[in-house]
């Protein structure tokens, strides 16, 4: 899987309440939650958001509650691929779950600003800065992983019979 | 391989005789528990799986918790499609307003909790019941979807870190002092993917109710499980409330851990977190005048008869601050019952608090106390993220049940052993 998109940066312990704040929790229609979208902490961001954008963020992206919402709202909002240090540990199973891209590398957070251009290969777990001609590789996902991903998310591995 | 207490509980049940950190295994799940908010995404994806049962009528559990009784009309229909649900399904632990309790308080004292158990949950709070011996994590509406339709949850196998407590805590310092302690040395991602192992001979000391506290907040350090060494308190707590067969770990001598910390509980003080975030911790050396307008008591994490005495022994005969608004929410019937016979909703009336039936609300600024623009609560819950109580710009002091009475009565943010 290969992604190209614009980046919009945020720092660290981006929380799921910043993601989508618990008062819109009364609905899981997608498109409803993505039109809240990291409202408490842009205010513009489904303003300047387009498909396909990346996100990049610091340490322990996505700490805080087990609401699917916060990745659905990212996903659902267009945002292609979530690039952090880390993170936490129920956005990172909520996200493959649901089939959004995820990939931590500190190095390449480090080398990426807000507005950049960056392309990443999820396979091979190579970023490539196209702002700056800079390049970083990470770890690909296990391929216990990828699977899943591939498969379109985990309903669709259990669907497969594979999780049995 | 040696293993830790949480890797012993996952080996157990994933069939294997050993295990080890970064292993990926599939899980046979003992309880699958979702309240009001995660369940209705989760159903929607169990209907695509194409089954038509649930893996255990007895082991899927609801709980109408968050937005309950109902906030609003969107509330009122995630509910009535979670009880549509289990009643379609024949879900028998399905627990609706009348019958429910904050989640977390609601299982163990239902007796649905068993050491050894491995439990999901599709909330963040669910890591509570390690205080019991449990392995348990919380996860997504599609883990527990997939765990629903299947009984089984993937796992990376976590590391883990070591606490050996020591000592005794001190009067009005809790579990949750405890807990917060250790988040501010820590950090929130300090025990990130890993499991928070809590053993030495402290343990002892601590009321099951502290353990709890403590396990709760787990997840504010980023673990993936928090859990307690089982002894004759958890033991004694458990069989009065299941019959259950208990199966305890310990970890091997020879267990490998990532960081071993000795805490000495007696050198716990109060502890205060401020905003935004729980590793902001501070001690009352620390703390100088900050003016409150709300105080909460209540929620998973500090919602349970000790702590909703603990407030009332330090509410007593006395009237909170004017300006403050005081609000205390027993977590479960059976707590609220006992509060009543015992006089404490008395005390809380009294004093010029109101008491709430069992709800999640205020704590992530659903309903039942809502903070407008720059305004203050002192809060037992568990985060204190930006706008997690109302207003982006109002702020949440995380504290115990001690702290938080006495600031209700100070008007200020006050050291109970000074009140």
């Amino acid at each position: 899987m290969k992604f190209t998109g614009k980046v919009i940066k945020y720092g660290d312990n981006v929380d799921t309440d910043v993601i989508i704040p618990a008062r819109y929790l009364n609905t899981s229609d997608h498109k409803e939650l993505a039109s809240h979208c990291m409202e408490d902490l842009d205010k513009d961001f489904t303003k300047r958001v387009e498909v396909g954008d990346i996100m990049v963020a610091g340490d322990n992206f996505g700490c805080g509650s087990s609401r699917e919402h916060a990745p659905i709202a990212i996903k659902a909002s267009g945002i292609s691929l979530v690039i952090a240090n880390t993170f936490a540990r129920i956005f990172y199973r909520n996200s493959i779950n649901i089939g959004l891209a995820i990939l931590e590398c500190p190095e390449a957070v480090a080398n990426i600003n807000d507005g950049d251009k960056v392309e990443a290969d999820l396979d091979n777990g190579i970023i490539y800065n196209l702002t700056t001609g800079k390049e970083f590789k990470t770890q690909p996902f296990p391929e216990f992983i990828q699977k899943i991903i591939t498969n379109g998310g985990l309903i669709e591995s259990i669907k497969k019979g594979e999780l049995n | 391989m040696s293993m830790t207490m949480t890797q012993k509980i996952l080996a157990s049940h994933a069939g294997l005789d050993k295990v080890e950190a970064g292993q990926l295994i599939l899980v046979n799940l003992d309880r699958v528990l979702g309240n009001d908010i995660t369940s209705p995404v989760a159903i929607k994806e169990f209907n695509k799986i194409g089954v038509d049962k649930v893996y255990d009528k007895e082991k899927v559990t609801m709980v109408m918790d968050h937005f309950a009784p109902n906030k609003d009309i969107k509330a009122a229909e995630q509910c009535k499609m979670c009880r549509e649900f289990c009643n379609d399904k024949e879900v028998t632990h399905f627990y609706d307003v009348g019958r429910m309790g904050i989640e977390h308080a609601l299982l163990p004292e239902k007796g649905l909790i068993v050491s050894g158990d491995v439990v999901i949950g599709a909330d963040s709070h669910t890591c509570t019941y390690g205080a019991l011996g449990a392995f348990s994590t919380g996860v997504g509406s599609t883990d527990m979807a997939c765990g629903m339709a299947t009984g089984k949850a993937w796992f990376k196998v976590p590391s883990a870190i070591k606490f050996v407590l020591k000592g005794k805590l001190n009067k009005y310092v809790s579990g949750k002092d405890v807990i917060l302690h250790i988040i501010g040395k820590i950090g929130v991602d300090g025990a990130l993917y890993k499991s928070m192992e809590f053993v030495g001979e402290g343990v002892s000391s601590l009321t099951i109710y502290d353990r709890l506290t403590i396990c709760n907040m787990a997840i504010e350090a980023g673990a993936k499980n928090g859990i307690f060494e089982v002894d004759e308190e958890t033991i004694a707590y458990i069989k009065e409330r299941s019959d259950r067969e208990i199966v305890s770990y310990k970890a091997d001598e020879d267990a490998v851990y990532d960081e071993v910390y000795e805490i000495d509980l007696s050198a716990i003080k109060s502890t205060v977190a401020f905003p935004h975030l729980p590793e902001n911790t501070k001690t009352f050396d620390e703390i100088g005048d900050i003016k409150i307008d709300q105080v909460v008591i209540g929620s998973c994490t500090n919602g349970q008869y000790k702590d909703i005495e603990e407030a009332a022994m330090i509410l007593k005969d006395r009237k909170i601050a004017k300006n403050v608004r005081a609000i205390i929410i027993p977590a479960t019937q059976d707590i609220y019952l006992k509060a009543i016979e015992n006089g404490l909703v008395k005390i809380f009336i009294d004093a010029g608090c109101v008491v709430s039936t069992p709800t999640c609300g205020p704590c992530l600024g659903g309903y039942m106390g809502i903070l407008a623009a720059g305004e203050r609560a002192v809060a037992t819950t568990n985060r204190n993220f930006v706008g997690r109580m109302g207003h982006v710009t109002s702020e949440v002091y995380l504290a115990s049940p001690a702290v938080a009475a006495a600031s209700a009565i100070a008007g200020k943010i006050a050291d109970p052993a000074k009140i």
